[in-house]
């Protein structure tokens, strides 16, 4: 069975998730298509984790519907379980292990459910190529590094050739090589095999590269969803201009620097000088989204 | 390739595999010698030691009760820690994220703890044969019997021990609610001191045990017919060895699954997390 680029691979309606009297997740719709690659960003406590333990069948929900892969995910047969990568924060698991027989072992789980288009498991050697770990292959789990545990850990969230991959801050403790590595790899996958990616992260930039799509949550539902472009216009309209002149600086934001920055130039006599025009980045967008939603919720 | 032995077959090769890496692991040796080691100077020293109303020595009558103490508590604790410390670490839950990995993850504890046993067995049964001449009584069908009654045991104890283990939340709580107990049952079991130099209520409370009536039945396997005249009633009582210990097989075979169960549904990311947080507050 595989996923056709395209088609929902997560269905979510009306998700609620409620721990005593305190509902995490407030009624959270969402669809995740075949190959798309879709950022789940918050702040903290926004409930991004509660969500992808949901996906991922590791937690029962209070309410709502979910499907994953044609299943609902709380009753999901073993074999959906194979088709489904997990890469998690903060493991330290298997510690006396050598690098090669975590996967050896790991894989042969995967190996009832090889298709003719996903043979399963990936091969030791090609996945150690892949993650940058083969001069670590004997090397214990309890020497690596905290980059390289976390090379392992996404060696083993695709062992299985995942036609849905869930990665839960993938990158925290990466440098910033090991990180474009990392993304690289990402996009590895997605192009050669058409896995559907859902991602976690606080880094904004690498939602920004990363993803095709971004849904940022706050408060326990989603405030925002769309690809960074358009959640980056959907916000803020407003660019801000920058520029010098007789050694004196000035700033000016308005909706339509096209014509502002025209009509500066045309008078200044040749004057102005350092002229910067800056669109709202991601960033700018994000900080507002949450900031607003928080206040809403404190309105409430 | 078949799904539904696969999960066996994996835990299996895990199993085997992990008893291999604890064969490689400088801790888990030490702690082989040092058991073995101990118990065997012991019997050593009292090796021409007689007991009184028999012709044997005290090393014949002690071994079956050490073994006995040996599997029993190797049976229970072995499997509790490893549960409660692989589920603080994520084994578990990484198991939980591959198809059908708690299944195969639960044989290969089966597996592991049962050959974890084997080496300490060796390392006493051997040197003591020694110098305790003749160790069995009973020629190949005693050895039978003692293999038999091991497995029994196991059975009685293993799935208990997980259980213990899915339970506890910490390695601490393993110490106090599955150790503190298993140590106050060898104490009264008729290991260190005859059961019948103890008070009644004890020996009650001892008779419901898994460990006195494995020591029992090893000693019966090992020990000729004139040994029985140590033992409560001194009578050989084999069927309610047989029976007591097939009770508690019966208990921890039922309870295991739905625990074992319940405990698989409850990881996820965020449960690891937060037990790691803990710990780093426990040691500060």
């Amino acid at each position: 069975m595989t996923t056709e680029t395209g088609t929902a691979v997560i269905q979510v309606r009306d998700l609620r998730m409620r721990y005593g009297t305190r509902d995490v997740l407030d009624g959270v719709d969402l669809d995740v298509h075949g190959g798309e690659v879709v950022a789940l960003l918050g702040p903290n406590g926004a409930g991004k984790t509660t969500t992808i333990e949901i996906l991922e069948g590791f937690r029962v929900r209070s309410g709502g519907e979910v499907t994953v892969l044609g299943s609902d995910p709380a009753d999901a047969p073993e074999a959906w379980r194979a088709r489904v990568g997990v890469v998690l924060q903060s493991w330290r698991d298997h510690k006396r292990w050598r690098v090669r027989e975590v996967l050896e072992h790991l894989g042969d789980l995967y190996a009832p459910y090889s298709t003719a288009e996903r043979p399963r498991p990936r091969p030791v050697g090609e996945l150690l190529e892949l993650v940058g770990l083969t001069d670590s292959a004997d090397q214990p789990l309890m020497r690596l590094s905290g980059g390289q545990r976390r090379r392992l850990d996404v060696a083993v969230g695709i062992v299985g050739r995942p036609e849905l991959l869930f990665l839960d801050e993938p990158t925290a403790g990466f440098d910033p090589e090991a990180r474009r590595e990392f993304h690289d790899l990402v996009h590895a996958l997605v192009d050669a095999e058409g896995t559907t990616v859902v991602l976690t992260t606080h880094h904004l930039d690498e939602a920004e590269k990363l993803a095709d799509r971004i849904l940022v949550l706050s408060g326990g539902r989603i405030v925002a969803d769309g690809s960074p472009d358009a959640l980056a216009r959907s916000v803020s309209s407003i660019a801000e201009v920058r520029w010098c002149r007789g050694g004196e600086r000035f700033v000016h934001s308005c909706p339509d620097p096209t014509a502002f920055v025209r009509d500066l130039l045309a008078h200044d006599d040749g004057e102005v000088t350092d002229l910067e025009v800056r669109r709202a980045t991601l960033e700018d967008t994000y900080v507002q989204l949450v900031r607003r939603h928080t206040a809403q919720e404190e309105s409430r | 390739m078949s799904t539904t032995t696969q999960p066996f077959r994996a835990g299996l090769r895990r199993g085997w595999r992990e008893f291999l890496i604890s064969l490689r692991n400088p801790e888990d040796l030490t702690f082989y010698l040092f058991w073995s080691g101990a118990v065997v100077v012991y019997l050593f020293l009292n090796r021409t030691t007689p007991v009184e109303g028999t012709t044997l020595t005290l090393p014949q009558v002690v071994l079956p009760g050490a073994l006995a103490a040996m599997v029993v508590f190797g049976g229970l604790v072995g499997p509790a820690f490893a549960l409660v410390i692989e589920k603080e670490d994520g084994t578990l839950l990484r198991m939980k994220a591959a198809p059908h990995g708690v299944r195969t993850y639960v044989t290969a504890q089966v597996v592991l703890q049962s050959l974890g046993l084997l080496p300490l067995l060796v390392l006493i049964v051997l040197p003591v044969a020694l110098f305790a001449h003749p160790l069995m009584h009973r020629g190949a069908g005693g050895w039978v019997a003692v293999g038999a009654l091991l497995v029994l045991a196991l059975l009685a104890t293993l799935p208990l021990g997980m259980v213990i283990g899915a339970v506890a939340r910490k390695p601490g709580q393993v110490s106090t609610w599955g150790l503190l107990p298993v140590l106050g049952m060898m104490a009264i079991s008729g290991i260190f001191v005859p059961i019948t130099a103890l008070w009644g209520w004890v020996q009650g409370v001892a008779q419901v045990l898994p460990m006195y009536w494995l020591g029992h039945g090893l000693r019966w396997a090992f020990l000729p017919d004139e040994a029985r005249v140590l033992e409560a009633g001194e009578t050989w009582r084999v069927l309610e060895a047989l029976g007591v210990l097939g009770a508690w097989a019966a208990v921890g075979l039922l309870l295991a699954p739905r625990v074992l169960r319940r405990m698989a549904r409850r990881e996820s990311g965020s449960a690891v997390e937060a037990r790691r947080q803990e710990r780093m507050q426990r040691f500060g």
